[in-house]
């Protein structure tokens, strides 16, 4: 398969790493954007040794409103206007400690759901003027019930899947897709943090593979791995007297 | 929760009798790794890269596992020279995936000079245990072709290492199983081959003295290998097939791509399948498919040929819930046919044979690290389902032949060596000593080398 032009925002996320793998064998230019710059550099690096045809890469705070517009400006120079956005920065955080402290919902309602929201009404402008591409955004299943032990996480992750719906609507008739990334818990350092693990834990080689072959088929909504649809279904399903009892 | 890292389920090593809680870090960084050496508090280290060691030289029961899968960046890659800079997670896997195969000026295409029969391990692991595989006697073991490495030191920080700068470092890294630091990055030297695809020639012998004619005949083959039938007795003692390959030149045909395991064994079997009458069948089913002629030559790719087991994923779980024990040792050229004859018979007389027998002759090519385990000699790696205390005093008798003819045991596939073994086979195993890390520990190094009281022993082998 081809090259394309990819850029991907939260760069430096082991998913997000992954997807720019896969599509770096196949020849692309990449515009990659995270905070740590040194860890930037060495994704780069290893990127254009695996057969990207071009990595520009950018750091910024994506919670900075001010860096926002540089950062645009910097991709349009580095890419033009990329075939391929991912949007794949977020933090899961210790539900427990963010619950107790009203500064840290904020943050995490910023960086979960604020952030992206503003940087994809800024790339929706540009995109839907040149009339294709496909954005790609990581939500999780975690928006799709609120559970106490991850509801502030879980609610900007839904606040994000909403505006996506609403996002995929306004821009159909211009023909650019938007991709609802849902996984499951991945081992990454994210979920690593919290000690979280069991048997359901994919890997993010597995669910970057999934993410892959979404972007190529241009769907809409994808659960990885897959069986999360099917749980999803059944936790959906739960009415809410129970789903109150539940410790999930 | 101790010093904030998360307490891992039980680990397993490859062979499945060793299994030990651990405290996890999983660093995706080198300044990353750096933190998390940093806070170990009273944790003793360890660096764990995909497990593929066999017994105990890979875990640090009640310590901390620093485990590298989220180094795996390539940092460089001289196309010209085929030298690789890379982080020291990066699997040997990886490499085939991406590098080897890329074609190489002037002719041919880059390769990995040296693999161990599985693909699945990283570079760090690959020097940590001075790897070698079937082309020994041309390329000798995988240290050689190590050029540098970067190691992080919990009492001097990070080291740039050669065989000039910090040399005596750089020799106990190489086999120093881990303990003399973790290491971060690897500049390795490819090595250009004619191409992916191998000439492989498999040739039935009747005895030892067969495969030693056949080992000196086969001087113009660049891998050479032999499957021994362990259940033979008698004049058919050491019977088996040589296979011998050697690379075609590029352009000859395609050769497909490594693919993840097709069949990967999904649960593990209360009762091992692999006993004595599997055994017998296999391998007179192996042993007659080379037909009358007792010789047979096909073409293979590479990958194919190095890595047969790799075609089944979890293929360890077939061993049952007891594990097996791996043994491999090696012998010094003089005294390794007689050496492999006892071996060999007090197998067969012991009644539990190996499905895996494995003869290697390695050639004179030193080994650098002062823990290597390569030497010239014959080596022999078998394994055996574990059958507890029946199984332990086979490998004891095994391990008096080995040391009275000189020899050694390979620490990457031992959980059980005695002390007395591991010092007569590994001579500079004091000088090596001195260099490995003072946080840095394995349940395999309380075993054999110093005795650390700050973490518990492993808990029993079932």
């Amino acid at each position: 398969m081809s090259g394309r032009t990819v850029a991907i925002f939260g760069a430096t996320s082991a998913i997000a790493e992954q997807v720019a793998r896969r599509f770096a064998v196949r020849g692309s230019r990449f515009f990659l954007v995270a905070r740590d710059p040194t860890r930037l550099e060495r994704i780069a690096a290893d990127l254009a040794i695996r057969g990207a045809a071009s990595v520009h890469t950018h750091s910024a705070d994506f919670d900075e409103p001010a860096a926002l517009e540089p950062m645009l400006e910097a991709m349009e120079r580095a890419v033009g206007l990329p075939e391929i956005v991912l949007v794949a920065f977020g933090t899961l955080g210790d539900q427990a400690a963010i619950a107790r402290d009203v500064e840290a919902v904020r943050r995490s309602l910023t960086t979960n759901f604020s952030s992206p929201a503003c940087l994809l009404s800024a790339l929706a402008e540009k995109m839907e003027r040149a009339g294709r591409g496909l954005v790609a955004v990581i939500t999780s299943v975690a928006g799709e019930r609120g559970r106490a032990s991850n509801y502030v996480y879980g609610s900007a992750k839904a606040g994000l899947s909403t505006f996506l719906e609403g996002l995929r609507q306004r821009l159909a008739p211009s023909g650019v897709q938007v991709l609802d990334i849902r996984p499951g818990p991945v081992d990454t350092p994210m979920t690593r943090e919290i000690g979280r693990g069991g048997p359901l834990l994919a890997s993010p080689e597995r669910v970057a593979g999934d993410i892959e072959r979404a972007i190529d088929r241009r769907r809409a909504l994808l659960y990885t791995p897959w069986f999360w649809r099917w749980i999803m279904l059944v936790i959906r399903a739960i009415p809410e007297p129970i789903f109150r009892r539940l410790r999930l | 929760m101790v010093s904030g890292f998360p307490e891992s389920e039980a680990h397993l090593s490859w062979g499945r009798v060793h299994r030990a809680r651990h405290r996890i870090a999983r660093p995706s960084s080198p300044e990353a790794a750096e933190v998390a050496l940093a806070r170990r508090g009273e944790l003793s280290v360890l660096p764990f890269g995909r497990g593929r060691s066999y017994g105990d030289s890979c875990l640090n029961p009640g310590g901390l596992l620093i485990e590298t899968r989220g180094l795996d960046r390539l940092l460089a890659f001289d196309a010209a020279r085929g030298i690789l800079r890379a982080e020291a997670g990066v699997s040997l896997a990886d490499l085939l995936d991406t590098l080897v195969g890329r074609p190489a000026p002037g002719g041919g295409v880059w390769c990995l000079p040296v693999s161990p029969g599985t693909r699945f391990v990283t570079l760090g692991g690959a020097i940590a245990n001075d790897v070698h595989g079937k082309n020994h006697g041309i390329a000798g073991s995988f240290g050689r072709h190590v050029r540098a490495f970067t190691l992080l030191r919990s009492d001097r920080g990070r080291l740039e290492c050669t065989a000039e700068r910090n040399a005596e470092l750089f020799r106990a890294t190489i086999g120093g199983l881990g303990l003399t630091g973790l290491i971060l990055e690897v500049t390795l030297e490819l090595q250009r081959v004619d191409g992916l695809l191998l000439e492989v020639e498999d040739v039935r012998f009747d005895d030892l003295e067969g495969f030693y004619r056949l080992a000196r005949e086969s001087a113009g083959w660049t891998y050479t290998v032999a499957w021994v039938d362990c259940l033979a007795r008698g004049r058919s003692l050491g019977r088996g097939i040589f296979s011998r390959a050697r690379h075609l030149p590029s352009g000859i045909g395609t050769v497909e791509r490594p693919r993840p395991p097709r069949f990967s064994v999904p649960f593990t079997p209360p009762v091992t399948p692999l006993g004595r009458t599997t055994l017998t069948a296999f391998n007179a089913l192996i042993l007659g498919r080379l037909g009358p002629a007792g010789r047979r030559v096909r073409t293979l790719p590479w990958h194919r040929f190095l890595y047969p087991l790799d075609s089944i994923g979890a293929w360890n779980r077939l061993y049952g819930p007891r594990g097996f024990w791996q043994y491999q040792c090696v012998v010094p050229p003089g005294e390794a046919p007689r050496a492999v004859a006892r071996l060999l018979e007090t197998i067969a007389h012991s009644g539990q044979g190996s499905f895996l027998a494995v003869l290697k002759t390695m050639g004179p090519l030193p080994s650098p690290g002062l823990l290597s385990f390569p030497m010239e000699g014959t080596t022999l790696a078998l394994d055996f389902p574990n059958r507890g205390s029946a199984t332990l005093e086979l490998l004891a008798r095994l391990d008096r032949i080995v040391l009275e003819a000189g020899g050694r045991l390979y620490p990457a596939k031992d959980g059980r060596m005695p002390v007395d073994v591991f010092r007569a086979g590994y001579p500079n195993w004091q000088r090596f000593a001195d260099h490995v890390d003072p946080a840095f520990s394995s349940a395999f190094w309380r075993r054999v080398g110093n005795v650390d009281e700050r973490t518990p022993a492993m808990r029993g082998a079932r």
